[in-house]
């Protein structure tokens, strides 16, 4: 019985969703972000390649991580067809990580300033060196 | 596609509240294990973040000249310099294998034992080739000079952030190969069958794609920026 049911399973292509089991899709999606995310690695290496420089240069990787990102949470990690409950609990707080950053990046100009006035551009006192 | 969405309203505000305030169960009809596994990610979100977060720190501190990534990770290939080639080799690779895996999740739950197998150990494959050109990569630049606390080119920072970021990330990723590989040997023998659940192959695929997804980050970051 369970090989038969596992038989009929495989002979037609199971593109509804078994309610007792997870996520179930048509390949077809896993293949289109698949080749998606080979454009847009493609893409950010030429970023690099053609020496984009300044503000296109961040505009352009950062473009490119988020896409490539969100494709692989959104479909690769099934995300957009889990329930909010779950979608919110994991995607909600990484956005206190913007907190950290900024934080951070005030303390590292802080620390950048003191350096020069304290030790000009010279390379600061290392050590081990 | 059969729109999922419209299913049961699992996307509107009112089973939002109502999934919150059932004290019983939250995340209703998720496995268990999958959401433990997403609570996981979440907190080795948090600790990349901090890894990624204070490279942020230290490369923006410094007032000596951050060593240039494009050139520091050139291969010589046919006596041409080829700026971050070896990198997006493995870029390409890890998001092969995720694919794989995301192929390798779908034939388990129409129970192609066979498929789903070849389709992790192809997985675990890529994974493996991933740390090997990671593994060529750290050999090179020890090679050339650079330690955690030093390096001939610019910032010593930039050892440290380098061995610390691609070695916790080279880590996961061969954590995983173990990871997927015994779960497609128990995937081969038929342990899923029996109880007619395949969710833990979407599990171990979770993992994966992560390792994938914090890869994308770590490209952007420390190699392209």
């Amino acid at each position: 019985m369970e090989h038969q049911l596992a038989h009929q399973h495989s002979a037609h292509a199971p593109v509804k969703a078994d309610p007792k089991q997870g996520q179930q899709h048509p390949l077809g999606i896993y293949f289109v972000v698949w080749g998606l995310l080979f454009v847009l690695s493609t893409f950010s290496y030429l970023v690099d390649y053609f020496n984009f420089e300044g503000f296109s240069r961040w505009f352009l990787i950062l473009s490119f991580m988020w896409l490539k990102a969100g494709l692989i949470v959104a479909v690769f990690m099934h995300m957009r067809w889990e329930r909010l409950a779950l979608m919110y609990a994991i995607l909600v707080p990484p956005v206190l990580l913007g907190v950290l950053v900024m934080l951070m990046s005030i303390e590292s100009d802080y620390t950048f300033w003191t350096r020069i006035i304290f030790f000009g551009l010279q390379p600061a006192p290392t050590i081990g060196e | 596609m059969a729109d999922a969405h419209a299913e049961a309203g699992i996307h509107t505000l009112e089973t939002f509240v109502t999934d919150w305030s059932t004290d019983q169960e939250t995340f209703k009809k998720v496995h268990w294990g999958k959401a433990m596994m997403w609570i996981f990610l979440l907190s080795d979100t948090f600790v990349f973040s901090c890894f990624l977060t204070s490279y942020m720190t230290v490369r923006s501190s410094t007032t000596i000249p951050w060593p240039n990534p494009s050139e520091v990770f050139a291969l010589t290939i046919g006596g041409q310099s080829i700026p971050l080639i070896l990198i997006a080799i493995m870029t390409f690779v890890l998001i092969s294998s995720s694919g794989t895996m995301a192929l390798a999740v779908n034939y388990g739950y129409r129970h192609d034992r066979r498929t789903t197998m070849l389709l992790m150990l192809a997985t675990a494959a890529l994974g493996a080739t991933f740390v090997s050109m990671q593994a060529f990569e750290w050999t090179k630049l020890i090679l050339e000079g650079v330690r955690p606390w030093g390096n001939p080119w610019g910032a010593p920072q930039f050892g440290s952030a380098f061995f610390m970021i691609t070695g916790f990330h080279g880590l996961h990723v061969s954590i995983g190969v173990i990871y997927l590989t015994t779960i497609a040997i128990k995937v081969m023998r038929g342990d899923y069958e029996a109880k007619g659940n395949y969710e833990v192959v979407e599990i171990a695929g979770l993992y994966w794609h992560f390792v994938d997804l914090v890869w994308v980050f770590i490209f952007a970051f420390f190699y392209l920026w």
